[in-house]
């Protein structure tokens, strides 16, 4: 599918260097994971994209387990782990050595300036994220409807987003979406 | 690292401020990283808190708090790092291996299972509707989080941080631009930004 000689090499470097890039966590990497896996390495479509993202979502564990996925679809299992790795590693090691680093002097005031400054820069992602993924999976006004009806509920009630999943399961089996 | 740091000088009256009666151990870390990250659907934080605040006491909430803000400034999945963080804290490198490979080693067997499955049958019809309709909702659940976060911006009239939010997601979301070269331009100019807001406002 891919003409890459190497896929696995090119799962390990792009995750490692997004690692180190995604700030606010794996939901605000989505956008450039979305690059990189459709329009750059073509890996899969927009479509399987969408399904992979929701696999991730109805998955326990972390967030950022959709490298897994994009990882198998590459490679098979070893694509998966090396993308899964590939992604938590390098970022890890920054995480033991600044947090080993701040645990001397914790009165420094910049990791407070640096996280306020970097929060409206995560959000902005995450915001971007939503609007990719929203084109990618609401291509029917009815899909879009859910969509918007999802994320009034979760915004506004503390119902467990299981519950709501699972209703979309069932609208998507009924033929609602489209 | 023992948890005795200097702010003991004032004990908070009703909070419970010993945090770990007993540090925990390698094995101890891996399960109960493993079971907040199963149970962690749409999310771990939750459950870690729950885990490591509430039932095991291995933290203070103030420490998980400070903890977590580490690990949110930093790039990075932040449960992982948290995981790390927490776990080297308390039994050196071996301590936070064990709890990253909780976390992440459980779940992810099941995900290549579930990559499998679908790799074999994505294609039928039935299950293609069904998450169809399932990536609609977890789309849903991507923007409340999104509104959340934006509401203490908003709440807080933070015209510069919505501005800088805005000019990341057009360059994001509408322009598509890679994202290294977005953040090397957004945040050395987000912390000169946060700088020059926060010595006016001293001043």
């Amino acid at each position: 599918m891919n003409s890459d000689p190497n896929p696995i090499w090119t799962l390990a470097w792009t995750f490692g260097l997004m690692s180190l890039f995604a700030v606010g966590g794996a939901n605000s990497a989505i956008p450039e994971m979305h690059r990189v896996a459709v329009d750059v390495h073509h890996w899969m479509t927009d479509k399987q994209f969408a399904d992979v993202f929701a696999i991730s979502q109805m998955s326990p564990g972390p967030n950022v387990l959709i490298v897994t996925l994009i990882g198998y679809s590459v490679a098979g299992v070893a694509g998966a782990l090396v993308a899964t790795l590939a992604m938590c590693g390098p970022t890890a090691v920054v995480a033991y050595y600044v947090s080993r680093l701040l645990a001397r002097s914790t009165r420094s005031r910049w990791p407070a300036i640096i996280q306020a400054a970097l929060v409206p820069l995560s959000i902005g992602l995450m915001g971007a994220s939503g609007l990719i993924l929203a084109l990618t999976s609401d291509r029917t006004w009815p899909a879009a409807l859910v969509t918007i009806a999802a994320a009034v509920l979760a915004f506004a009630t503390r119902l467990n987003p299981l519950w709501m999943l699972l209703a979309g399961g069932c609208l998507g089996f009924a033929g609602v979406i489209g | 690292m023992p948890p005795d740091s200097p702010p003991a000088a004032l004990p908070a009256p009703d909070l419970p401020t010993i945090s770990a009666p007993t540090p925990p151990g390698l094995l101890e870390l891996f399960v109960a990283f493993a079971k907040m990250s199963l149970a962690g659907f749409g999310g771990v934080l939750v459950w870690a808190r729950r885990s490591i605040v509430d039932q095991n006491r291995w933290m203070t909430a103030d420490e998980f708090n400070e903890t977590f803000a580490l690990c949110h400034f930093l790039p990075g999945p932040n449960i992982v790092n948290l995981s790390v963080v927490f776990g080297s804290r308390f039994r050196g490198i071996p301590g936070g291996i064990a709890a990253f490979a909780g976390l992440v080693g459980p779940p992810v067997v099941i995900v290549t299972i579930l990559a499998a499955l679908y790799a074999r049958y994505g294609e039928i019809d039935a299950l293609r509707r069904i998450l169809a309709g399932v990536s609609c909702v977890a789309v849903g659940l991507l923007l409340a989080v999104v509104l959340r976060m934006m509401m203490p911006l908003i709440v807080k009239r933070d015209l510069v941080g919505l501005l800088i939010l805005a000019a990341v997601f057009v360059a994001i979301g509408l322009l598509r631009l890679p994202l290294p070269a977005v953040l090397l331009v957004a945040i050395p100019l987000s912390i000169a930004i946060t700088l020059i807001v926060r010595r006016r406002m001293t001043a």
